[in-house]
């Protein structure tokens, strides 16, 4: 069988039984109807292809309608305050960016205001969009658009690490001076773990499958 | 050129390119597809080395200063990790350690080894190079700890005369090696582990 031949053969195939590609490492397959709760595999890399978590666009909607809030209250309440020698002071999560542009140390307050503030906010805002829009029928084509808004943030939303920079932060704090617990820090601690499970919850297939589009 | 077929990188479609230069756009999301991200191991190497050249600075200069009414001391990302070993929380100095100083070094080193085998053609081990190349994308993020550590230290230890710290010149070099190593890695096309990248070269001159 000739190169040409071989392709046509290949892409024909994979059209008629609705192959995926690995993203990982290309290898072209099928994803097989997948039981709620189930996950398929790339059998060559293992890279994770596809979940099926139950009434997915709903949850996730929930979750991410309580992460919005949690997010706004972990914001704006205080993280920790500090007291010595009779003075008191109390920080939030952008004041730590905030004082460090304050010292002269721009380009790092900009890194720390994106990672902690920014990135997160954007990709619970471009969710809520997603999610929100994918419930129209047929589902709009700039789903796509958001779509892919929430997957540049992903790598730059960083909760988990701001969460353990706070305890780490707090106990070399309490070494100086007292120093106790706000609001703030629980609403980060919670924030974590509902942004976890919308990874969990959240089948980007089931946005697709609305999607209408010349075939 | 033969039928070729692409995957979508948003939606994971598999869609015919137009053209093998410029395949288009996804019909479904409307996505720009692409058959291998553009240029990889070259800005892969170049967001490599310059995070390399950053991390010498970002440990060399202090990252913190505190003053009290009676001293002033600077410390480095190593000196914050000896602070806290000597004050009886080790398990924490272990976390600042690691975070600090272990995963830059080797994001930087598994990048390298991923790319020069690559290079080289390297068929060998391949789901194992996978799993080094997801181990550095997950794993990369926690060196932002230490920064975030200080931000949120310098924020709130602002108590003069008493009390006050102050970010150091070594802080925006140790974002920069966090940030640079981040772009590498998102940079860099695992799907070229996986073979492919040799007869391409000779193909397209």
């Amino acid at each position: 069988m000739n190169r040409r031949l071989l392709f046509t053969c290949v892409h024909d195939m994979a059209v008629a039984i609705a192959a995926v590609a690995c993203p990982g490492c290309d290898l072209l397959q099928r994803i097989p109807p997948l039981q709620t709760g189930g996950k398929a595999r790339c059998p060559r890399c293992g890279d994770v292809l596809a979940i099926r978590p139950a009434n997915t666009l709903e949850r996730t909607l929930a979750l991410i309608v309580a992460a919005g809030i949690v997010f706004v209250v972990a914001n704006t309440a205080p993280l920790m305050s500090l007291s010595a020698a009779g003075l008191q002071a109390s920080t939030t999560i952008s004041g730590g960016a905030h004082e460090m542009w304050l010292q002269g140390r721009e380009l790092a307050a900009m890194v720390v205001v994106f990672c902690t503030v920014i990135a997160p906010g954007a990709y619970i805002a471009f969710m809520l969009a997603v999610l929100l829009s994918a419930r129209r029928t047929p589902a709009p084509r700039w789903i796509g658009g958001l779509m892919r808004g929430a997957g540049l943030m992903t790598p730059w939303s960083m909760p988990e690490v701001v969460m353990l920079a706070i305890l780490v932060a707090f106990i070399k704090i309490a070494a100086l001076a007292t120093a106790s617990p706000g609001i703030g820090m629980y609403a980060m601690g919670v924030l974590v773990a509902l942004l976890a499970a919308i990874k969990m919850t959240f089948d980007p297939r089931e946005v697709w499958r609305r999607v209408q589009w010349a075939r | 050129m033969g039928k070729m077929i692409v995957s979508c990188q948003t939606c994971g479609l598999l869609c015919r390119p137009a053209a093998a230069v410029e395949p288009g756009r996804c019909p479904r999301c409307a996505a720009e597809l692409a058959l291998r991200r553009h240029a990889s191991l070259q800005r892969t190497w170049a967001l490599v080395v310059a995070a390399a050249i950053c991390y010498v600075p970002a440990n060399l200069l202090p990252v913190l200063t505190t003053n009290t009414l009676r001293s002033s001391e600077s410390d480095t990302v190593l000196g914050g990790v000896i602070y806290l070993y000597t004050t009886g929380s080790w398990p924490l100095a272990l976390i600042v350690l690691i975070a600090s100083v272990m995963i830059p070094v080797g994001k930087l080193g598994a990048l390298a080894y991923l790319l020069i085998s690559i290079q080289r053609g390297s068929v060998e081990g391949s789901r194992k190079r996978t799993r080094v190349f997801r181990a550095v994308e997950f794993i990369g993020r926690w060196s932002m700890l230490d920064v975030f550590v200080i931000a949120f230290v310098v924020a709130l230890v602002q108590l003069p005369p008493a009390m006050t710290a102050q970010p150091g010149p070594g802080v925006p070099f140790f974002a920069a090696v966090v940030v640079l190593t981040m772009f590498a890695a998102l940079s860099f096309d695992p799907r070229l582990i996986w073979g492919g990248f040799a007869e391409r070269r000779q193909r397209d001159g």
